[in-house]
């Protein structure tokens, strides 16, 4: 087994742990614990995307998920004053079919996955760093106009949040 | 076995499923939430997984939209819950429940 082989192993293995973590933590339901999961999953699964040569993608998902959006996540759950969550009375017939709706869920895509043909080349080459990334956004032009939508979406966002967030409508 | 893209979809699958079991089975708005991040991290695994061994760009593209959507997602999604907590006192999905018939 080769060094990248080992490296995947370890990656996949922390980020389902940490996914895991943040969903069901044995030892606290505090959401304050599940978003630090989130962010360690988030940089779990920026090591996969450097395994996968998409470096740019990587930093950004550091810099956008792990930092921002997390920052923003933990700003909320202060400012709510979150207790820890009470346990209420158990659904038990919620959890067991939840649960086995997902398990098939999980059973369906493992299935789909190893069974048919992916169609993969056997030694891939593309390398998403950020020239490559920048040329394919700007020059091939069938990126342009969703580039530009994206930041009117953001703008929309940022009036849309400072709406909401006003003491009263008026 | 060399690692494929077998394995990075299973680990997207899995990952995705265990977002989609925090969505169902915990009851804290916030969490409910961060499993639906989980979510969607998975789907930008399975990705950039698909674009690494298909030899094309455009999936990486793709992931670059989706971080840049998920994140004005995240700002409006926390502004509603602040403003539903405002109103309600309370981040429990089982107190609200006013449009239930």
């Amino acid at each position: 087994m080769v060094l990248p082989d080992i490296l995947f192993y370890l990656f996949a293995f922390l980020t389902l742990l940490f996914g895991a973590l943040v969903v069901a933590n044995p030892f606290s339901r505090n959401p304050v614990t599940s978003a630090m999961f989130l962010v360690l999953t988030i940089c779990a699964m920026a090591g996969l995307f450097v395994l996968l040569n998409a470096f740019f993608l990587a930093a950004v998902q550091i810099l956008v998920y792990a930092g921002a959006v997390m920052v923003l996540f933990l700003f909320v759950i202060m400012l709510l004053d979150l207790k820890e969550e009470q346990r209420r009375k158990i659904n038990l017939f919620g959890i067991v079919t939840g649960t086995g709706a997902v398990m098939g869920l999980g059973f369906l895509l493992t299935k789909t996955i190893w069974g048919g043909d992916l169609n993969q080349s056997a030694n891939p080459r593309v390398i998403g760093d950020t020239k490559a990334l920048g040329l394919e956004l700007f020059t091939k032009g069938q990126f342009l106009l969703p580039f530009e939508i994206v930041s009117v979406l953001l703008l929309v966002a940022m009036v849309g949040v400072i709406l909401l967030s006003k003491k009263e409508l008026k | 076995m060399n690692v494929g893209l077998e394995h990075y979809l299973t680990v997207s699958a899995m990952l995705f499923c265990l977002g989609l079991l925090g969505v169902i089975l915990r009851r804290n708005v916030l969490v409910i939430y961060m499993s639906l991040e989980l979510m969607l991290n998975a789907a930008n695994l399975a990705l950039v997984a698909f674009s690494r061994f298909n030899e094309n760009l455009t999936g990486q593209m793709m992931v670059f939209f989706i971080i840049t959507v998920a994140a004005a997602e995240v700002a409006v999604g926390l502004a509603l819950i602040v403003a539903l907590y405002r109103k309600r006192q309370s981040a429990h999905v089982e107190d609200l429940t006013s449009l239930k018939l």
